[in-house]
């Protein structure tokens, strides 16, 4: 029992980190359409800046991974109209060509600017310490973590759902030239979800550094992962993704707890299968 | 031509020019693969590999450019052709190099039947991370099968006989690379067959427009799954060509980044083009080994720009560009490639 509670736990939160930072790329390729190969990239620079603001320039962990999701979001602006406006519609290959090239651009620059060694994310006391649930103690980075995660559900589905700017983005995704001819400033609104995706990756990967540790081919080596994720969930669905990660998140830890000789043989399999079966996802829609 | 022969029918003289064209092409390959043994007899080692690896990127481009299909796990097929041709050197004996070749391109094509099957049920992203799980999911499977593959530690120690019994694979790396020219040639000719056949024909309508070629009352999945398996024995000969060079099988061959690679090296060269593939293979192998020599990482940021900048200048890679030069040059059309 105290197993299976220590497993579900860290299975929990594995999921949750898997889903902020999944989440910014099933918009990209559910609303916006575009294969975006380069947002392992993004998540593994939002963990090196906070861990550079941590660790060089001494802020503390909440100041240094807002200062990390910020400076992303400034590095990744100016390729939305440099590179990303380019692709937006084109063939897939042409999209997985320029967004794996920016990939590669940002291990090697990255491993040129900070070494090719493990980089860590401090935590605070608070976060360092068991919190005391009741009936059992859960490690603090789990639990806010977990937090995290369902306010990012939470925001992200009032935002697409229930406000002006949601139903204004879905139109100019759905319909852009109608959108268009009705006043919606469609690059806007891409532009907008690219920032947001982009974000939301950053945040992951500085707050998600536990469990997917901050190395140059992060970039590469996670982005099998959180594909599959997307894919399995439904691109573009937020409670699809939220499923797939809460589910491959389980799988995930569960087998490395209890079964860690298969490895990911079994991971994959499934995969297949779930794909095989629902080749939009999970909870995607048909299109 | 002049007036006094007879005329030609419109296909010959369609075909005709095409097939002079790809003759050309062939001697031109040749010409240059052996100018390549006289000029770099320190790194033959390296050419065999280039060739090893252009084999792959051949048979990538007959499922890219010819089916339609994105794929990111392409390596599987040419990593089960090199285990395949290792497995049986080493377990059953069978040392004949031509023998094993065939045995590569046998495996690699009942896999490619294998992963066609897979893949062709979907389209776009889930077709992408279904390739993907694929080709890690071969890679897995080699990896836990160490008593066949040798797991993480590759498979070593195979002996393949000298070619016709004379030319020994020698440490040089000399007939290997005279056999690899052999297969390359060989492989082109077919392919320069394969391309121009109306099953190839048939292959790009269904990837253009496949409601009117089903409309047609022809039923698509078992033409592309055909086309799937003739890329699945190519890329097994590229592989047991390689496992025949280096004696060593290594877990690398059915890798995601191998998958990666050489669909760049595809849209480099230019997709749906044989010899845009062979000249992207090239030319990435050739800036890898230059700049990888300096930094390994620089090299990741050299690759990634010239990735980004083959979409923004040239989405048909340099065969598409090339074929561009020459109609502006020369100011007439040239034969359509895609």
């Amino acid at each position: 029992m105290i197993t299976f509670f220590s497993i579900a736990v860290d299975a929990v939160a594995y999921g949750m980190a898997l889903f902020i930072i999944c989440i910014g790329l099933s918009l990209m390729m559910g609303l916006m359409r575009v294969v975006n190969l380069a947002h392992g990239a993004f998540a593994m620079i939002g963990g090196y800046l906070a861990s550079y603001a941590t660790m060089q320039l001494g802020f503390g962990y909440f100041a240094g991974i807002a200062l990390a999701v910020l400076g992303t979001v400034l590095i990744a602006l100016p390729l939305e109209p440099l590179l990303y406006r380019r692709i937006y519609g084109k063939p897939e290959l042409m999209q997985v060509l320029m967004t794996v090239g920016i990939a590669f651009a940002a291990i090697g620059i990255v491993n040129y600017l900070m070494g090719p060694t493990l980089k860590t994310i401090p935590l605070p006391p608070i976060l360092a310490t068991p919190v005391d649930i009741g009936f059992r103690n859960i490690a603090g980075h789990r639990l806010f973590v977990i937090a995290s995660g369902i306010v990012v559900v939470a925001a992200l589905w009032i935002a697409i759902e229930y406000t002006v700017l949601g139903v204004k983005l879905r139109a100019a995704i759905e319909k852009p030239d109608m959108a268009r001819a009705l006043g919606v400033r469609t690059s806007a609104y891409f532009l907008g979800c690219y920032v947001v995706a982009t974000a939301l990756a950053a945040f992951g990967g500085a707050v998600g550094a536990e469990f997917l540790p901050i190395e140059p081919f992060y970039a590469l080596r996670y982005i099998v992962t959180f594909l599959v994720v997307v894919s399995v969930g439904g691109a573009g669905s937020i409670l699809g993704s939220l499923f797939a990660c809460l589910l491959l998140g389980a799988i995930d830890v569960t087998g490395r707890y209890l079964v860690p000789d298969f490895g990911n043989f079994f991971f994959y399999l499934s995969v297949i299968l779930v794909i095989f079966a629902y080749p939009n996802g999970l909870m995607g829609r048909a299109r | 031509m002049t007036m006094r022969h007879p005329p030609l029918s419109d296909a010959a003289l369609g075909i005709w020019p095409a097939y002079r064209r790809d003759v050309y092409g062939i001697l031109v390959v040749f010409a240059a693969s052996i100018a390549g043994y006289f000029m770099f007899p320190d790194s033959l080692a390296l050419l065999t590999r280039i060739v090893s690896i252009a084999l792959l990127v051949l048979s990538l481009d007959l499922v890219v450019g010819f089916c339609g299909v994105a794929t990111l796990g392409h390596a599987a097929l040419y990593g089960i052709g090199a285990y395949a041709a290792g497995i049986v050197c080493l377990r059953a004996g069978i040392t004949d190099p031509f023998l094993l070749v065939t045995i590569g391109a046998g495996a690699g094509a009942g896999a490619g039947l294998v992963m066609g099957a897979v893949l062709l049920r979907t389209h776009g992203l889930p077709q992408l991370v279904l390739s993907i799980a694929f080709v890690q999911l071969v890679q897995e499977g080699a990896n836990k099968a160490s008593a066949y593959t040798g797991g993480s530690d590759g498979l070593a120690g195979m002996m393949p006989a000298p070619i016709f019994g004379m030319f020994a694979f020698d440490l040089w790396g000399r007939s290997a690379y005279l056999f690899a020219i052999f297969l390359l040639v060989v492989v082109l000719a077919i392919l320069a067959v394969v391309a121009r056949s109306p099953f190839a024909m048939l292959c790009r309508g269904a990837k253009e427009d496949p409601v009117r070629v089903e409309a047609l009352g022809v039923s698509i999945r078992p033409v592309l799954l055909r086309m799937y398996a003739i890329s699945g024995a190519i890329a097994g000969v590229g592989g047991a060509l390689g496992m025949l060079a280096t004696q060593v099988v290594g877990l690398d061959g059915v890798s995601f980044e191998l998958s990666a690679n050489s669909l760049v090296m595809l849209a480099l060269g230019g997709v749906g083009s044989l010899y845009g593939a062979l000249g992207g293979t090239v030319a990435f192998m050739m800036v890898e080994h230059m700049v990888a020599a300096i930094n390994p990482f620089h090299w990741m940021t050299v690759i990634g720009g010239l990735m980004i900048g083959v979409v923004l200048v040239a989405p048909r890679g340099l065969a598409g560009g090339l074929d561009d030069l020459q109609r502006r040059m020369f100011g007439r059309n040239s034969e359509t490639r895609r």
